[in-house]
């Protein structure tokens, strides 16, 4: 065969391939996908990160992260975000044993545990929003607000992620969709933890200091 | 440790590296919350244990939840998160520096 056949029959091998390929790796090449997006939800962080270090002197005549800051509070608030991306490693473990239980089991804790973490995150706010040091009284409470609030967004958005997931296993069981979804929650979860780690040091540690 | 790695791309630790990530997790969480509530140590040497802390902290989440590693599997995901890393650093930096030099050059003269 001449070159330019032996080019030209691989293109159409390769198109076939290509399709059959993208068939049999829907998870990976979905579950990448959607790792972009969280790097792309890292910058977002990032630029509120930012927004935070500038304004964080600009306590005009309000308080600033000392006087309003309980470590402990925030500790036990930390302490449950870990606990909720362990539990949901042993969603993530289930999920390889195809341990059906395992999974919802564990996704009810992860459920629990992340909205313990709001709950905490809600009274707190809203006892600052009581005293007068809600989002408008000063930069640095304004861009407080702003950055820890995305997070908690975020987080509930992933708590109606997990209650859905929940309601899928049980109807569908642990089928390619719904571990692809898994693991892409995984992700999200997982982020979310990194996020507070940088959350709980730069603002309420560093704040406090 | 031991990987595992299933169709959906993302390789999956065993049972011991995710109690090994959570142990590593706490101590690195509890030890800079003791360190500023108790005040002990020196403004710098808080500082910098927090920091690092942190740093270390954020590695483990990675290395043993997120399984970013360089094998064949995650390496794609290495190499776009560290551009998103370096994208947040122009971000980061360039931010505080030039709002820093505004604020100080800006002072009004009444």
């Amino acid at each position: 065969m001449s070159t330019k056949n032996l080019a030209h029959s691989n293109v159409i091998a390769n198109n076939s391939m290509h399709s059959e390929y993208i068939h049999k790796n829907i998870g990976v090449i979905k579950v990448f996908g959607f790792w972009i997006y969280l790097m792309s939800d890292c910058i977002l962080f990032a630029t509120l990160f930012a927004t935070y270090a500038v304004l964080v002197n600009g306590i005009a005549d309000g308080p600033s992260g000392k006087d309003i800051f309980d470590l402990q509070f925030v500790l036990t608030e930390t302490l449950l975000l870990l606990f909720s991306s362990i539990t949901y490693s042993i969603v993530m473990l289930g999920i390889n044993n195809g341990y059906k239980n395992q999974v919802q089991i564990f996704l009810a804790f992860t459920f629990i545990f992340g909205l313990g973490f709001i709950a905490m995150e809600i009274f707190e706010f809203h006892s600052l929003l009581a005293k007068g040091y809600g989002p408008d009284r000063s930069a640095f409470l304004s861009s407080l607000f702003t950055l820890v609030v995305t997070h908690g967004i975020h987080v509930s958005a992933g708590l109606i992620w997990i209650i859905i997931m929940i309601i899928q296993v049980m109807r569908s069981g642990l089928n390619p969709i719904n571990q692809t979804r898994l693991t892409c929650l995984s992700l999200f979860w997982h982020f979310l933890d990194l996020v507070w780690i940088c959350v709980f040091t730069i603002v309420y540690l560093l704040g406090f200091m | 440790m031991p990987d595992t790695t299933d169709h959906s791309g993302i390789s999956h630790g065993s049972l011991k590296s995710n109690l090994i990530g959570l142990i590593l997790s706490i101590i690195l969480t509890v030890i800079p919350f003791a360190m500023v509530m108790r005040n002990t140590s020196s403004h710098a040497i808080i500082f910098i244990m927090v920091i690092v802390s942190a740093i270390i902290q954020i590695i483990v989440h990675l290395f043993y939840f997120l399984h970013i590693n360089n094998l064949s599997e995650a390496r794609w995901n290495l190499v776009t998160f560290l551009f998103t890393i370096l994208i947040i650093s122009i971000i980061i930096v360039g931010s505080i520096w030039i709002m820093y030099n505004l604020n100080i050059n800006m002072i009004p003269s009444y």
